[in-house]
Parts: structure tokens; sequence; C-alpha cells
């Protein structure tokens, strides 16, 4: 059946079973579905979604002034829905999907944080995104809270979280963070544990909030794209690309194929960046020095070109509204191809010794092991999800362009351990390495950018891209004057954080490091 | 074991040089670097790095300093755990709401004379971030600071340099700055 087919059949089942549905034109959403549902059907909605085999994407809020509107995204097969509901500002109550959806669970308490929205029926009544920098009667996301807010003097620390506590003689709590011992990003963690081994990890994330949804408010089309390459510094294509994607919908701007072309070649950059450094910073987390030197070195020499070819390492600020704001030089086309065969030769080398090594095998096989169930209920994407047989790539399920004229590879592992994700890893390596000759072979002449013309207001766009991490979807709408009212990036880091809370459940405690960066999250892309 | 021996042998010292640009090469610096550091901190800078609300593109660039391009150990500079064990605090921003009191304390638990390093366009001035109800902004908002590298995020490059540059600028300020 083809996607949209599928659609048309779960709404059809939707009022079968006795909601009362109601199907919204959205061009800016398309070829996303959007769907109105009753806020009392709410929790007979995500009931009758898992029933039919959809899964939770994302869900977000927005203050329309009387009511409170919430959003949920579903997928089956590649067909996406968005389910839209509204609940009065005064008394802002639904049910939590969390039942049906356990991935629901903090972007629910996100949304409470954000926009005072209760879901009843949420087991866990804890705060998620907010600490102590706003007051639990304030919602930052609603129209009368100021972005500039009402901060103390110093905002203390947040201490009076109730982790939960495991009991028993021999337990301990390793509390980590939220500095942590190495040059990464600052979150904390709750380990339970009885000699060597995890009993129970909790995590607790929110520290680098910025604000990213409030400030994107009022913002033009290149100030959002801006803000959006800065969602999550390592994924800064796929973000940007993402908002882009969303803008372009809602103004129902035609991008030209060049800039479109581009666009996925910066984002397979940015893919193989990733893998590369992460792979090198796997290898180092289990001691094995070698390995991280050399992929550390491959992985500069990577964005060397990425430089060389657009003017910046991560390629930041590279996608605009429109298209694109710089031009590839012709003489990287022999380049590029010539780098990426060369890489693909010296990985394998590399492989080849690293495959040899008991000692690297032994701390990988069998470490962190994500059960295809576990991944599955939380809807993991990206590696995480593919190391535990799920089995999607938007590039290739939900083909946007230029994916839709090329052959994504999409490799998959059933054992959901550190090896399996770094083996997953190295084969979406091996897959943008086919992709960017494919993109440099058929790379089209023409502009790289159009000039952006502002929707009217309440326009809406959803954008959604494979970036390296996973599936990142991107809402945006307009207000007057091409301004932003609305932003909602979700980073699949959503999907995975919840994943190493599980996976590291019976692993030793220095094990962790290699499992962390095995799902390596994003705390930035995750925080907002 | 001996094939990686024979890659290590076959590949060679891939550590630069320098690349002979406008600017003082890297070695250059690094070797400046080297002898400030020899002679204010005993021949071992420790820094701790404290990301404080960062978009994690600083840290990506911080850590590349330890790839064997720039390998930043060979001039004395090592990254440390704890705040306890360094000279200097390497501070990418903007300073969340809820990360201002972590930075304070890690800046408290930093053993004096320390040296505070504001890095990117965010730790500099807020950046695309600016002050909010949920930042804020720049690290000198919060501790104060005795440099900023700017840069979005700063290549590794511009790190080294102006990690030498507030070094020479700290033996100016105080010449009796030993250790």
């Amino acid at each position: 059946m083809r996607p949209q087919g599928q659609l048309a059949a779960f709404s059809r089942h939707l009022t079968d079973v006795g909601l009362y549905v109601e199907a919204q034109a959205s061009p800016g959403l398309a070829p996303t579905q959007l769907i109105l549902v009753q806020a009392v059907d709410w929790s007979r909605l995500g009931i009758a979604a898992r029933a039919w085999g959809c899964r939770w994407v994302a869900g977000w809020g927005e203050d329309m002034g009387e009511t409170i509107r919430v959003n949920t995204c579903f997928e089956k097969a590649g067909a996406y829905l968005v389910a839209r509901t509204a609940v009065p500002r005064a008394k802002p109550v639904l049910w939590s999907h969390i039942d049906s959806y356990p991935g629901a669970d903090r972007p629910e308490r996100h949304i409470r944080d954000m926009l005072g929205v209760v879901f009843s029926g949420h087991p866990d009544k804890r705060r998620w995104t907010r600490h102590q920098a706003w007051k639990d009667s304030e919602f930052p996301l609603r129209r009368d809270f100021p972005a500039a807010g009402r901060p103390q003097a110093q905002t203390p620390a947040d201490h009076q979280y109730n982790f939960l506590l495991a009991q028993g003689s021999g337990v301990y709590e390793i509390p980590v963070g939220p500095v942590h011992a190495g040059i990464i990003e600052p979150g904390h963690f709750r380990f339970q544990a009885v000699g060597e081994t995890v009993l129970r990890l909790e995590e607790r994330l929110g520290y680098t909030h910025k604000g990213i949804e409030k400030i994107a408010e009022g913002r033009d089309a290149d100030g959002l794209a801006r803000l959006a390459g800065r969602v999550s510094g390592d994924s800064t294509v796929a973000h940007a690309w993402a908002a882009c994607m969303a803008m372009e919908k809602a103004a129902g701007l035609e991008v030209p194929p060049r800039a479109i072309w581009l666009r996925a070649l910066m984002c397979e950059r940015e893919r193989v960046a990733n893998h590369v450094g992460d792979i090198g910073a796997m290898l180092n987390d289990i001691a094995f020095a070698f390995g991280f030197y050399q992929f550390a070195r491959l992985r500069e020499e990577w964005q060397r070109v990425s430089r060389a070819a657009f003017g910046h390492r991560f390629m930041m600020d590279c996608i605009v509204p429109g298209g694109v704001a710089v031009n590839l030089d012709q003489h990287f086309i022999a380049a590029m191809r010539d780098e990426a065969r060369t890489l693909r030769k010296q990985i394998g080398k590399l492989m080849a010794i690293i495959n040899d090594l008991p000692s690297v095998a032994d701390r990988v096989r069998g470490t962190g092991i994500l059960k295809p169930e576990y991944a599955q209920a939380l809807g993991c994407m990206g590696y995480v999800g593919r190391a535990s047989g799920m089995n999607f790539d938007v590039r290739r399920d939900a083909p946007y362009s230029p994916y839709d004229k090329l052959t994504v590879k999409v490799p998959q592992h059933h054992y959901g351990d550190v090896n399996a994700r770094a083996r997953t890893r190295l084969e979406e390596i091996t897959a943008s390495f086919d992709l960017i000759e494919g993109l440099l072979v058929g790379l089209p002449a023409g502009p790289i950018r159009v000039t952006w013309k502002p929707p009217v207001a309440g326009t809406e766009g959803l954008g959604l891209i494979e970036g390296w991490r996973g599936e990142i979807l991107s809402f945006v709408r307009f207000d007057a004057d091409g301004r932003i009212a609305r932003f909602f990036p979700r980073d699949p880091s959503w999907t995975t954080w919840p994943a190493l809370e599980l996976l590291i459940h019976d692993n030793i405690v220095p094990d962790f490091p290699v499992c962390n960066k095995s799902v390596n999250g994003s705390y930035s892309g995750h925080d907002l | 074991m001996l094939r990686i021996l024979g890659k290590i042998q076959r590949l060679g010292i891939v550590t630069e040089p320098l690349p002979k640009l406008h600017e003082p090469a890297l070695t250059e610096i690094g070797e400046q670097l080297k002898a400030l550091i020899g002679e204010q901190f005993s021949g071992s800078l420790a820094i701790r790095e404290v990301d404080a609300g960062s978009c994690n593109g600083c840290e990506l660039e911080i850590q590349a300093l330890n790839n064997p391009y720039y390998s930043i150990e060979r001039f004395g500079v090592h990254f440390v755990a704890s705040p306890r064990h360094a000279d200097m605090l390497l501070v990418t921003g903007p300073v969340s709401r809820h990360m201002e009191e972590a930075l304070r304390r890690t800046y408290a638990a930093t053993p004096d004379p320390k040296l505070v390093i504001a890095v990117g366009a965010c730790g500099a001035n807020g950046g695309e971030f600016g002050a909010s109800y949920a930042s804020c902004g720049a690290v000198a908002n919060v501790i104060p600071v005795d440099a900023i590298i700017r840069g979005c995020p700063p290549t590794p490059l511009d790190l080294l340099r102006s990690i030498l540059e507030a070094i020479g600028k700290r033996s100016t300020a105080n010449p009796s700055n030993k250790r």
C-alpha cells in the first residue's frame, strides 16, 4: 500500500472506532497529513495509533491565545500524520499517551514545563526541562511570558530532584555531572550500583536549556536558520536543512535543484565526519589509543576538506532559506570523489587491524545491549534503532529530494550491543560514500539560491530530515511580516536518551563511557 | 600488534610542522606556548574544559586539539578531569541558567592563580542565544574572565593561538607570576 493510502486507512479506522476526526488541508505540512481530534479522544487516539502500528514521532504544543494547541506526529511505513487538538488555556488538561508510547514520557513533561499542559495519567509528576530558572507556575512558551524572563540574581542549583533510589545491602550511588570529566556536554547521571554492576541509571538533563523555542519567536527566516544551525552544533547541517525545509514548504518556495543536491552533499559529509570521529572516541573509551588517534586523524582531514569547499569546518550557516550560501567549485567534484575513495580504503585497512584484536572485541561485544523490543517501544531512531532491529530511514522510507533519485542503503542489525551500533555506523559511512559519489556525479548546474518570500501569517511547515543521529523533525509557524511564531525542532536524541538508561542495566560502571558514546545523544539538541 | 606497528611506521607523523600562512606557524605558536608554560606553569598547563550550555560545536574543536594534527600535549598542555587539577578553565557558552551554579562551583574549585578563557561567540557575548530567561549570555556575566576566543566555533588553530596570547598577557600583566 502506498504511504498515503496507509494514512487514509488509519483515518477511516479512527472514525470506525468512534473518534470524531476532521482532516484539514495544510500544504506546508504535506505530504504529512493533518487531522483534528477532540481533546476527549486524545487517549483513544494513542491507543488506536499503537494498535495500528504507528510510531510516536514527536509532540509539541503552542499557545494560541484562548487555547493551547497540542500536536502529536505519528509515522507508519514512511507516511506521517500530525494529529492536533486544543485544550482551554485556563484549564489545559489532556490525557497522556505514555500508556501506549513510553517514548512520549519526556516530551510530555517538556510540554508541561514549557506550556503548562497537564497530562493526566502520566505517572511521573517530576519536572523535566525546568530546573530553577523559572517558577513552576510560569511557562516560558506562553505568550505572556517575556523572553527575558524574570531571572533571579543567581539561579540556584537544582538539587531537589527526586531520583529513584535503590536500597539494599551494598547498594551505593554514583552521581556524575553536570560537569563531566571529558570535553563533552553537561548533564547529570545518577547510578545505583552494587560493586561494579549498574543496577539502575537515571538521567537528569536540561542543563543546556537555552530557550531555543522561545528565542526563535519573532526572528526572520535567516535568523531562524542560524538558530537552527546551533540547536546541536554537531548536526548543524541537518538541523538547518530541516528548519529551512519547513520554512520553504510553508512559503511554497521552490529551491533550485543544485542547492538541494549541495545540501545533501553537506549532510552526508556531516554524517561521515561524526561517525568517523565517534568510532575513534569509542575506541578511546575502551583505552585503544591507536584506534582513537587514527580515526581522529581521518576526521580532521575530512573536516579540512569541508572547510576548503564550503568555508567552514562544520559547514555552519551554509544552508539558508531558499538555497545554500556557498557554491561548490568545480574542482572539488573530482577532489571529493578521490577523498571519499581514499577514506573508504583507509577505514578498511584500519578495521582489518581492529577486527583482529580480541581485546577490542571483548569490550564491545555483548556490552550495552538494547533489546529490539525496547528500541521499538521507545521509537529509537538512527543507528541506535537500526542496531536493535529498527528499519527506518527518512531518506529511503519518506524520501525527500534529492534522495528520491538516489539509492540509500540502510544497514540493520539485531543484537543491539555497542558492537552492533559501531558496525551500523561503519556501514552508514560506506553508504554515505556511495551517496557522495552519486551526488557529485549528478550535481545539477544552475543557481544555488532563490530570493526568500515570506509567507502569510499563520502558515505552517514541517521539515523531516535524516541527520546523522536519525530523523529530525522541524516545525515552523509564521506570524505577520515573515516573523516566526513557533519553532519546534525534535532532535533524534529524544528517542535515544531513554535507551541509554535501559542498555546500561547490568553492565559494569567502567563500560558506561563506551556505552554512552555508542549512543551519543545530543544534550543541546535535547535540552533546547 | 605487528600490524599496528606497521601502520604506525608507514603513516609516519602527521602532526603539523606548520601551515605557513599569514600567521605564525603552528609549531611557532606551539614553541612560544611551550616556553611560556615552562616558565609559568613548570612545564605543564592543565586545562579544565567546561561546557556551560554550548551547542557542542566548540567542544568538538577543543577536542580536535588532541588529534595528531594539533597534538596540543606536545606543548605541555593537557586537559584534566577535575577543576582541582586545573590552571585554566576553558569555558564555552552561553552560560545557561541551569548551568550557572555548576559553573560558579567549578570556578570556586579551581585553585588560584587561575586563568579563565571564554570560548566562542556565545562565550564571548551570548552569540545567537544572547541573554534570556534561560541564558545568562556571556561567560563574563557569571565568572571573571581573563581572555576571550571568538569564532563560531573557533578553529583549533585559533584556540591554540589564543591560549598562548592569554598566557602571554598574564606574564606581562604580572611578571612575577611564576610557580
